[in-house]
């Protein structure tokens, strides 16, 4: 069994690696439906063996380690290409690879017709491939190449419509602000390296301890500057709502369900470090809890529906980094299997709106379509229920444990953080569906006559995802701090904490979350149900405040005014200074050699040759073919060696003996 | 079998003097595709040579290997001596496989004087390789100054900018000036030699030879002046910052032919990590040399990653690029451990595929657009979608993206620079982060976005000659990125005896024969 399940770790990555290559290379030559059913076929042999993988480590509890081959080695360096499957990775790895099958599926319907149908399907596997090996590796330079892996696929799919000005743009932006992430991380992995000789994980998990608590709170830094930039929190979290230029597929698959989960996988396998540093934990809690309600506040004005969905996958990755910062790993990653169902759902059925509108995403510009689109709006309406917390539905589950744990750790600020943004996750969510669903239509004539419902291939996945969206809470964190996701990640994350709540407080604190989402329920209801005139009537009275969460906070031009155009500016500048300044010495110098090469004509009779049979034969032999070339050459040429004669004479006479 | 018929064989002087024995042969044809066919021939061969060198090369091996020694000038002690090992042996073959890419992407963009454009690149291959080869100074050093004959013509005649001559002079000049001080280093050498020798009464008096070299004290003080007079002769030619400013001229007014070796081949850290070095090692490894150099080299990182920011014409963007992944490779030379150097090493192979590829790639560009300024671009994907595909692959080579070569290159530099002191290695990630700047940003520019106001819409894509040349250079890309293992193994034992070397404490005082004495 263990051979098998070796063999079959192995080859997790190998079928997307193969549908990339055979779809990158050959795929103009076949037609769109070969290329997407080894898109997804490839994906779903990867999820069939993932799940064989899974049931091993279930049953016997043991991790496997995997080598592939050597990579890079030499003195005391060795990294292998080598895999590491523990439950952690096993529960990432079911979302990756369940999650990405569906939306696989889901995406055939979507791209029909598309430019590049092709191509989408090779970067989609390229981001398989990526983000499996990020989260098998065993060691930090695998998880690096899976890490630079998935940011190039997330650049390569919001640039899918590279020929619009703001698709480029958001895709340089992604990865260039992912890169700043991306430099903290590589001094963590150097860090470690010099600290622990060793990049593999459980060498250097084993020796944890001998870490000086400065050190640990440097690498932990370094770490969380790479989480970060990955899982777009504050202050790098500009990127994401910007990437939503990308295909919707892209949106659901990279930018909600898996990729920027990464920062969070990268913290929980780093717990062991993190649990050294006070400081650093704080720091992740905070983080995490800042982005959550700031996210949140800037999600409760925008009128795209993908932002809004946008700003909330950045909320809802705070209350996972806050889950980490309080010590609630468990929780976190539970919240990260929950959110991916909930979030892949509501973006693909945002997409599946988006399909009816004919590329319509302003929710301004919509209205009143549970009719016209049944099976979307039903589906939608279980991703809200389930985001905004509403038990039993899975987001309840996952972030009221969250929220719990910090409560129960004493960390109350961060629980009312946490519950502020978990009100407006649940009006914004609200909103959302009250503005697409319901009311009268907004649409224009043209877009209404076109609206129907997605085909059955696009339907279905979200049928699935809905179902895991129901289900996926109870079945997997029920009951709270005990469920089945505690046992099977416990070996991992380190289980039991001091402070068990008491039945009372755990009921007590679901009540709130219950009653806190219930709120923003009503609220939202009141707004843009019962009274929509007061909505735009608080807009109004609240101009200032509107304006500056319509307009994100203006942190991106904050960045533009702070950092890119200085950079340019000083760019520029260091442009002006190379050619006048840096090349005027050379041509000053120049100048100085001819005018002395004039003068130099009986020195290169007298001296030079005689010099140069002495010194250097081989340069002798160089002035004579330099003479050939060109005259005006060989006094430069000249003059040059005789102030290099005079240097080496002056030279010996200085060291030589006496 | 193979092995007894080619123990013996001189390989090492076949492939040095193929090249120039070649192109004296092109002189004999007047057809012009008659030239380009041998021409291609001659590299051909040249490259199989160099593989069979390659595959024979035993790996994990210090040792000098295909070892050749003639007695050339005894009264001075210099001799033709050409060797490689794991430092230089990868050199011959970049510089085969790039001659070779250049034969065919020259093949219909030179259009003038074909035959002598391919006699300049033939007698330019064979100079190089003198450098790479060459383990006696002065041979080393003739083949240094040889190689300017030919740039120079290449630039000058087959230039296309209108400073073509300007350029040819400065960077004749630039070189020239540092190899004067260079040469000065490499007599001291000689006369430290000289001197240990009487002392020791030894029947060689003078000695040339990097071998023989390496087995004598040189004081530290000395060492010094060595070392910085021979720094200067490299610096120039890397370029080193501040030293880079003929790098944009020549790089632009030349022939892209010209610019994939220049950018390419880089022989002026190759001459740290052959003979600063080794020969040196008190002084590189001695505090001012560290500071000084690291210091350069970090400020290349930047500076040279700040400058390709702003530059709108792509070739003067590469030339900038080429400065940063220089100071990359220079503050991993004199981090001095292991990871530092091998991480120079391949870097410096890897600029071989990927500065060198995007020169080719920028040669692409010039043949349709007739320029490289980012004015006559925009939006090209559409148009020239696997042209657009290759600039990108080879682009992320070259910021060092993972499973691409540049990332193991790069990623052993910042590792032995993060050991040698954590700040050259917390500087040095900063241009990562540039890196990604200047190379997308253009590349989002020129490539996507609408059509650009000055491309015309019957662009067409790469020509089978362009997808050998892109196809053959993206496959040793990804092959380095995620299999580098041969090239590793090739590397290691002479990385490691160099590493040892450096790590070794000074013996100049232990040797107490009064040959110190003098200083």
């Amino acid at each position: 069994m263990s051979d098998l399940t070796d063999l079959l770790i192995k080859l997790i990555p190998v079928f997307p690696l193969l549908a990339v290559l055979v779809n990158g290379v050959l795929g103009h030559r076949y037609s769109h439906d070969m290329a997407h059913r080894l898109a997804w076929g490839s994906v779903g042999l990867s999820f069939l063996c993932t799940v064989i993988v899974f049931i091993d480590v279930m049953r016997t509890g043991a991790s496997h380690e995997v080598i592939a081959y050597q990579w890079i080695f030499g003195g005391d360096l060795a990294i292998n290409l080598a895999y590491l499957v523990d439950p952690l990775t096993c529960a990432w790895l079911l979302v990756v690879t369940g999650v990405g099958f569906l939306i696989h599926v889901y995406s055939v319907g979507y791209m029909h017709g598309e430019a590049g149908f092709t191509r989408f399907f090779t970067y989609m596997n390229l981001f398989m491939v990526s983000m499996l090996l990020l989260v098998m590796g065993n060691n930090y330079v695998v998880l690096f190449i899976g890490w630079e892996g998935v940011g190039l696929c997330s650049y390569l799919l919001i640039g899918y419509y590279y020929d619009k000005v703001s698709a480029a743009k958001a895709a340089s932006k992604a990865f260039v602000v992912n890169r700043i992430g991306d430099a903290g991380f590589l001094v963590a992995i150097f860090l470690i390296f010099i600290n622990f000789k060793t990049l593999d994980y459980t060498k250097v998990f084993a020796q944890v301890g001998q870490l000086s608590p400065d050190m640990a709170t440097a690498i932990a830094l370094c770490l969380l500057l790479g989480a970060i930039g990955k899982s777009a929190q504050l202050p790098l979290h500009t990127w994401l709502p910007d990437a939503m230029e990308g295909p919707t597929p892209v949106s659901a698959l990279i930018h909600a369900a898996t990729m920027v989960t990464a920062g969070v996988y990268m913290i929980v396998r780093n717990h062991a470090i993190f649990d050294l540093s006070p400081f650093a934990m704080s720091m992740v809690a905070f983080v995490g809890g800042g982005t959550a309600l700031f996210a949140a506040t800037i999600g409760l004005v925008q009128t795209d529906i993908k932002r809004v969905l946008a700003y909330s996958t950045v909320s809802q990755l705070g209350y996972m980094f806050l889950g980490c910062g309080v010590g609630a790993y468990t929780a976190a990653v539970f919240h990260v299997m929950t959110h991916a169902f909930f979030k892949a759902l509501l973006f693909l059925a945002a997409g599946s709106v988006i399909h009816a509108l004919s590329g319509e995403q302003d929710i301004r510009k919509m209205g009143g379509l549970s009719s016209r689109i049944p099976w979307t709006h039903r589906l939608f309406l279980i991703g809200t229920i389930a985001i905004a917390g509403l038990p039993p539905l899975a987001g309840f589950w996952s972030k009221d444990e969250i929220m719990a744990h910090a409560f129960t750790h004493q960390h109350y600020l961060l629980y009312s953080m946490a519950a502020c943004g978990a009100l407006m996750t649940s009006f914004y969510m609200f909103r959302l569906t009250y503005l697409t669903f319901y009311g009268s239509s907004r649409m224009d004539h043209h877009t209404a006559e076109h609206v129907h419902e997605s085909p059955m291939i696009m339907v279905a996945p979200l049928m699935v995802l809905a179902f895991l969206s129901i289900v996926g809470g109870v079945v997997l964190g029920f009951p709270p701090e005990h469920g089945w996701l505690h046992g099977f990640l416990g070996p991992v994350v380190g289980v039991g904490s001091e402070h068990e709540a008491s039945a009372g407080m755990v009921v007590l604190l679901m009540g709130i979350a219950i009653a806190i989402a219930l709120m923003g329920w009503g609220l939202a209801h009141f707004l843009y149900v019962v009274s929509p005139a007061t909505a735009d009537g608080w807009a109004e009275k609240f101009s200032a405040a509107y304006r500056i969460l319509l307009n994100k906070y203006y942190v991106d031009e904050f960045y533009d005014l702070m950092f890119v155009e200085p950079l340019k500016r000083l760019g520029a500048m260091l442009d002006w200074f190379d050619r006048t300044v840096i090349d005027g010495v050379v041509r000053g110098v120049g100048r100085i050699t001819d005018w002395g090469a004039s003068g130099s004509t009986w020195i290169e009779k007298h001296i030079v040759y005689a010099g140069l049979n002495v010194i250097g034969y081989g340069n002798h032999l160089a002035a004579r073919e330099g003479r050939k070339m060109q005259s005006g050459m060989v006094h430069h040429y000249a003059a040059i060696i005789v102030a290099g004669l005079f240097l080496l004479v002056l030279v010996v006479q200085l060291f030589a003996p006496m | 079998m193979l092995e007894e018929l080619t123990a013996g064989f001189p390989i090492l002087s076949c492939i040095l003097f193929l090249p120039v024995v070649g192109a004296a042969v092109l002189w004999l044809f007047d057809e012009e595709d008659m030239v380009r066919t041998s021409a291609l021939t001659i590299a051909l061969v040249e490259l199989a040579l160099s593989v069979f060198v390659l595959l024979r090369f035993v790996p994990e091996s210090a040792a000098m290997q295909f070892t050749e020694r003639v007695r050339w000038i005894p009264a001075l002690g210099i001799s033709y001596h050409l060797a490689v090992d794991g430092i230089s042996v990868l050199f011959v073959g970049l510089t085969a496989f790039l001659t070779v890419l250049v034969v065919v992407y020259s093949w219909d963009t030179i259009r003038h004087q074909v035959k002598l454009y391919m006699m300049c690149l033939l007698a330019l291959e064979t100079t190089t390789m003198g450098v790479f080869v060459s383990l006696d100074l002065i041979l080393f050093f003739v083949f240094w100054e040889l190689m300017l004959i030919p740039s120079y013509f290449l630039i000058k005649l087959w230039g296309g900018g209108a400073e073509r001559h300007y350029a040819a002079l400065k960077f004749v000049l630039y070189t020239l000036l540092g190899s004067v001080f260079m040469l000065v280093g490499i007599a001291l050498l000689n006369i430290n030699y000289h001197e240990w020798a009487s002392l020791h009464h030894t029947d060689q008096t003078y000695s040339f030879d990097l071998l023989e070299l390496l087995t004598v004290p040189i004081p530290v003080s000395q060492q010094l002046v060595i070392f910085w007079l021979m720094f200067l002769g490299f610096a120039f030619k890397a370029p080193v910052f501040p030293f880079h400013t003929w790098l944009p001229d020549a790089l632009l007014e030349g022939p892209i032919g010209m610019a994939v070796v220049l950018a390419g081949l880089k022989l002026g850290t190759f001459g740290f990590i052959r003979f600063s070095i080794p020969l040196l090692p008190d002084a590189s490894k001695s505090e001012t040399v560290v500071m000084v150099v690291v210091v350069l080299g970090l400020c290349a990182i930047l500076y040279g990653a700040w400058m390709a920011l702003v530059q709108v014409d792509f070739r003067r963007l590469l030339a900038y690029s080429s400065v940063s992944h220089l100071g990359f490779v220079v503050v991993g030379l004199f981090a001095l451990n292991y990871q530092g150097l091998q991480g120079s090493l391949l870097t410096m192979i890897n600029l071989g595929f990927s500065t060198a590829g995007l020169f080719f790639i920028a040669g692409f560009l010039y043949s349709r657009q007739q320029t490289t300024q980012l004015a006559a671009f925009g939006g090209m994907a559409k148009q020239v979608p696997l042209l657009a595909t290759f600039f990108l692959i080879i682009g992320l080579a070259s910021i060092g993206l993972p499973g691409t070569n540049g990332f193991v290159g790069e990623f052993l530099i910042l590792l032995g620079a993060f050991k040698a002191k954590w700040w050259f290695g917390a500087v040095a990630v900063l241009g990562v982060i540039f890196g990604a700047a200047y190379f997308l940003w253009y590349y989002e520019r020129s490539m996507f976005g609408p059509l650009g106001a000055a491309v015309k819409g019957t662009m067409s894509d790469l020509q089978p000659r362009e997808k050998i040349i892109a196809v053959s250079l993206s496959v040793m890309i990804l092959w380095i990125g995620l299999y580098p293992s041969p090239f590793l193994r090739i590397m290691n034992g002479s990385i490691q005896a160099l590493v040892d070397r450096v790590s070794q404490e000074t013996k100049v005082s232990l040797e107490g024969n009064g040959f110190e004495r003098r200083y």
